[in-house]
C-alpha cells in the first residue's frame, strides 16, 4: 500500500507564560488509502494533531515535523499557494458543529459552489448540478431545498450532512474529520457515519477520523491511534482493539458503562506519571 | 408503591398561538424513595424539560407534580429546594466563574438560614472526593471533572431527598465519567437518596438507574426496567435503534 500521508515526529508548540508548552510531541504515522482513528480524551493533541496536517496550527503555536509528506509533496516548505490549492482540494476536513463551521449568511448551495468555484473551472450550471449531486449523495431527501438553504434552517444533522457534502465536493484524497458526529443524536449519528463510510470507500479515499469514543471509533475504523499527553502510547487494528497492552487504552475501553454487565463500581484510571513521558 | 415523586399527564408549553413549542406533551411517571429513575432521548424530545419542569424552572401547562403525596405550587417555595437540588450538564457553565467554591457551597447555606456553614462546606467537599484544600479555588482552576464535583457538593449541601440530575457526565471524558458517576452512585447508597437522572446515554442510564423512560417528541416512548433493557426486550422500535445504536458502528443498514 503506498502511503498517501507520511508523518515522522510531529511537535507542535504554543508559547505560555510559563515557557513552550508542547502539545504534540513526536507523533508518526503514514497513511494509505484506508479509515484510520486517532482517539484520546481532551488535551491529548488530536484535534492539534489533525489541524497541522492542513497546516492549520492557530498562531502563536508552532508546528515542525521531520517529515510531512503529502503524495510526494512536501508540506513543510508548502508556499501559501500550494497550501490553498491543496486545502479544501485535495484533503479537506469536517469539523466538529455545523452550527459554528459553516457561513451563517451564505446559502448551503453557494458554499458548496464557491468551494468548486475555487478548485477548478466550471460553468455555473455545471458546479450547480455537481452540488445537488453532492447533496443527494449525502442522503439530503429534498436538495432543491437544502441547496436554496441558509445554516440556521437546518438540523444538526442535516447541516453535517451538507459539510460533508461541501468537503467531498472537490473529490479530496484526504478527508480529516474531527469529531464529525459528536454534536449529532445517536441514532442521527449512525446514519451520518454511514454515509462517510460509502463515500470513503467509493471515492477510495484517506479518512482520519479524530474522535473521543473509543466504541465508536473501534467500530468504524481500519486502524486506531491512542493518543495521551501529545503522543501516540498505542497503535493497533481496531478489530484488536481488546487486546490492547498499553494500560490507558485498557483503561479507556474499560470505564465506560456498558447496558450488559453491570461493573459496580467503574474501573477508573489511575493514571501513570510514566505514560506522559 | 408509595410514589415519593408523582408527575401525572405532564404538559410543558412555551410561547403561546401559532408559535407555541409543545416541549412535553403528557408525561406521566411515579419514583418511589429511594429509587433511581433514568429518561432517555434525544434532543429535542423534551427529557430536560421535565426536570426543569419539575424544579419550577419550566412552566407547567397541564398536569401536577406531586411531591410526597402534596401538590407542588408555583412559584417553589423554600422548603421545596430543601428537598429537591439539581445537578445541570455543563459544569463550564453552571459554576459562577468569579465566585470561589466556598462562596458557591455557602450561598445555599446562607439563604436556608444555616449557622454551622464552615463545618458543612468542608464535610461537602469531603463527600465528593475533594477534601477542604479545594475551598479557596475558582472554577477556572479546577478540571472539569473538579467542577462537576462541585457542583454536586452544592446540589447535597442542603441535604436534600431527591437529586435532579440533568446529563451530568456528557461534558466530562471517559474517565472522569466513570469517577462522577461512581461518586453518585456512593452517595445514593450512603445516603439513601432519590435520583431522577437525564442522559441521551442509554448506557450511563443503565448502569445509573433501576428504571428508565424512552421519551420522543415530548412523549413517553415506553418505560422498562433494566432487567428488560439488558435482556433487550424493548417493545418499541425507537428503543431497539437506541439499543442498537449505542453498541457503535454497524455497516449494513437493514
Amino acid at each position: 500500500m503506498s502511503a498517501l500521508l507520511t508523518v515522522e515526529d510531529l511537535r507542535i508548540t504554543f508559547p505560555t507564560r510559563q515557557g513552550p508548552s508542547e502539545v504534540v510531541r513526536g507523533v508518526s504515522f503514514t497513511l494509505g488509502r484506508e479509515r484510520l482513528g486517532i482517539v484520546g480524551e481532551s488535551g491529548s493533541g488530536k484535534s492539534q494533531t489533525g489541524r497541522a496536517l492542513l497546516g492549520l496550527t492557530p498562531p502563536p503555536g508552532t508546528a515542525t515535523a521531520k517529515r510531512l509528506e503529502f503524495d510526494g509533496i512536501d508540506l513543510r516548505s508548502a508556499s501559501p499557494k500550494q497550501w490553498r490549492a491543496l486545502r479544501g482540494g485535495r484533503m479537506s476536513m469536517v469539523m466538529q458543529d455545523p452550527k459554528f463551521s459553516l457561513n451563517p449568511v451564505m446559502t448551503i448551495g453557494r458554499q458548496i459552489m464557491e468551494a468548486l468555484a475555487f478548485h477548478g473551472r466550471s460553468s455555473h450550471a455545471e458546479k450547480k448540478a455537481r452540488a445537488m449531486a453532492m447533496l443527494e449523495a449525502v442522503q439530503i431527501r429534498d436538495p432543491e431545498r437544502v441547496f436554496r438553504a441558509y445554516p440556521h434552517e437546518l438540523s444538526g444533522g442535516m447541516g453535517q450532512r451538507a459539510m460533508i457534502a461541501m468537503m467531498l465536493v472537490t473529490e479530496p484524497d484526504l478527508l480529516i474529520a474531527d469529531e464529525p458526529t459528536s454534536a449529532l443524536d445517536v441514532t442521527v449519528q449512525i446514519e451520518v457515519l454511514r454515509i462517510l463510510d460509502a463515500l470513503v470507500t467509493d471515492r477510495g479515499m484517506g479518512l482520519i477520523f479524530i474522535s473521543h469514543d473509543l466504541r465508536l471509533v473501534a467500530s468504524f475504523c481500519d486502524r486506531v491511534l491512542v493518543m495521551y499527553a501529545g503522543r501516540v502510547v498505542e497503535e493497533l487494528k481496531a478489530s484488536e482493539l481488546d487486546r490492547a497492552q498499553h494500560p490507558y487504552t485498557q483503561g479507556l475501553m474499560n470505564c465506560l458503562p456498558k447496558i450488559d454487565n453491570d461493573i459496580r463500581p467503574l474501573p477508573t484510571m489511575t493514571r501513570d506519571a510514566s505514560w506522559a513521558l | 408503591m408509595t410514589a415519593l415523586l408523582d408527575i401525572r399527564n405532564l404538559h410543558v408549553t412555551f410561547g403561546a398561538g401559532p408559535d407555541a413549542v409543545q416541549a412535553v406533551r403528557g408525561v406521566t411517571l411515579k419514583v418511589a424513595e429511594g429509587e433511581s429513575y433514568g429518561i432517555v432521548g434525544e434532543s429535542g424530545s423534551g427529557k430536560s424539560t421535565v426536570l426543569r419542569a419539575i424544579c419550577g424552572l419550566a412552566p407547567t401547562s397541564e398536569g401536577s407534580i406531586l411531591l410526597g403525596g402534596t401538590e407542588l405550587i408555583a412559584p417553589r417555595r423554600a422548603d421545596f429546594y430543601r428537598r429537591v437540588q439539581m445537578v445541570f450538564q455543563d459544569p463550564y457553565a453552571s459554576l459562577h466563574p468569579r465566585h470561589t467554591v466556598d462562596r458557591v457551597l455557602s450561598e445555599p447555606l446562607a439563604i436556608h438560614g444555616f449557622t454551622d456553614r464552615e463545618a458543612r462546606v468542608e464535610r461537602a467537599l469531603t463527600d465528593v472526593g475533594l477534601g477542604p484544600s479545594f475551598r479557596f479555588r475558582y472554577p477556572h482552576q479546577l478540571s472539569g471533572g473538579q467542577r462537576q464535583r462541585v457542583a454536586v457538593a452544592r446540589a447535597l449541601i442542603l441535604e436534600p431527598r431527591v437529586l435532579l440530575l440533568d446529563e451530568p457526565t456528557s461534558a466530562l471524558d471517559a474517565s472522569i465519567q466513570a469517577e462522577v458517576l461512581n461518586l453518585l452512585d456512593r452517595l445514593r447508597s450512603e445516603r439513601g437518596l432519590t435520583y431522577v437522572m437525564v442522559s441521551h446515554d442509554l448506557a450511563v442510564v443503565a448502569h445509573m438507574c433501576d428504571r428508565l423512560m424512552v421519551m420522543q417528541h415530548g412523549q413517553t416512548v415506553e418505560e422498562l426496567t433494566r432487567e428488560a433493557l439488558r435482556a433487550h426486550a424493548a417493545t418499541t422500535d425507537y428503543t431497539r435503534q437506541l439499543l442498537t445504536a449505542s453498541h457503535g458502528y454497524t455497516k449494513a443498514a437493514s
